[in-house]
């Protein structure tokens, strides 16, 4: 009898208690095809979605269509700011001066800051594996500042540029240590 | 005397930095991010910082691009709080937390997922997502239906 009557209480208790608002995820395939991962953690539960419209709404894995996903999340995927348009800058060895080919990309970034509504720059300088690697830290974020310059310069305002180095953990091109490797003498400037 | 005047304005100089996490790059309809206690129109080229809350309305949608490349899109009748985000440009590494309290959240991850998986977590009020990479969806029913 007592126990018909806790079991009654829980009921109530449930079918009144505020409850929190489950959610549903989905994970999309991005514009090159790749789809990622993401794992959806609820108490000591686990999902692992990894397969495009792969859905997962409560305890219950579901696939839903571009459709689907089109017509219930359009307005909010709409939203999302274009990806970083990406350009590589390369070095003559040993001197701050860009190659020929790399002064051409320069006129390519002022041509991507027109395309944008409130553009911004990252700028990140990267080394070969020559030398230690603590120096090539200075050496990747003085390329990184240099090309600063250069954009300040054609008249990007400084305050709308950020700069950072990489060091030699980026390479390019994948070589020994204390490899000779000018593709990997680079910067990288993201207009986002 | 002369030492800790410098030191003040260097540390005055980073933290206006540091705080700008991400900025606005899409908005549309009616939005406001919360910060402390103001309440601040959304418009683009506006920075995101850290424990900022970005609201929408019903016809409300608003686009930001963070430090990392991360891209985060906020859907109508939604709010989501920027928990903490960390970057470090030359190592990559970092932390990004966000919670979803109601409504629709698009993500397309950045550097800080690439060199780390899972550093980013999306909170909801029942669940976690670990981001591994790298476009997703999260919507937070609505209470009504």
């Amino acid at each position: 009898m007592a126990v018909l009557a806790v079991a009654a209480l829980i009921a109530l208790a449930l079918l009144t208690a505020p409850t929190k608002p489950g959610e549903t995820v989905v994970v999309l395939p991005a514009p090159d095809g790749h789809v990622g991962t993401v794992v959806v953690h609820r108490g000591d539960t686990e999902q692992v979605l990894h397969e495009a419209y792969a859905a997962s709404r409560g305890s219950e894995l579901t696939q839903l269509s571009p459709w689907q996903v089109e017509r219930a999340y359009g307005s909010t995927l709409k939203a999302l700011p274009a990806p970083p348009a990406k350009f590589l800058l390369y070095f003559i060895t040993g001197t701050d001066e860009l190659t020929d080919e790399s002064k051409l990309e320069l006129d390519k970034v002022l041509g991507a800051l027109r395309e944008r509504p409130s553009p911004d720059v990252l700028v990140i300088g990267h080394t070969d594996t020559m030398g230690d690697p603590d120096a090539n830290d200075v050496l990747s974020a003085q390329r990184a500042d240099t090309v600063k310059g250069f954009l300040v310069g054609i008249g990007i305002p400084a305050e709308r540029i950020r700069t950072g180095g990489r060091g030699e953990r980026e390479l390019l091109v994948p070589t020994d240590d204390n490899v000779d490797e000018p593709r990997n003498r680079r910067v990288e400037i993201n207009v986002r | 005397m002369r030492t800790s005047l410098a030191a003040i304005l260097v540390v005055f100089a980073t933290s206006a930095w540091a705080a700008d996490v991400g900025e606005v790059k899409v908005a549309r309809g009616v939005a406001h991010i919360e910060r402390g206690t103001e309440q601040l129109p959304v418009q683009v080229g506006m920075a995101v910082r850290e424990a900022d809350k970005v609201v929408t309305g019903a016809n409300g949608t608003v686009g930001v691009t963070f430090a990392d490349n991360s891209l985060l899109s906020i859907g109508p009748n939604s709010a989501l709080a920027i928990e903490r985000f960390v970057f470090d440009t030359t190592t990559n590494a970092g932390h990004f937390d966000s919670t979803l309290s109601k409504g629709t959240l698009a993500v397309v991850s950045g550097k800080i997922v690439k060199q780390s998986p899972e550093a980013m977590r999306v909170h909801t009020p029942t669940a976690i997502m670990g981001v591994r990479g790298t476009e997703f969806v999260v919507h937070v029913d609505d209470p009504k239906h």
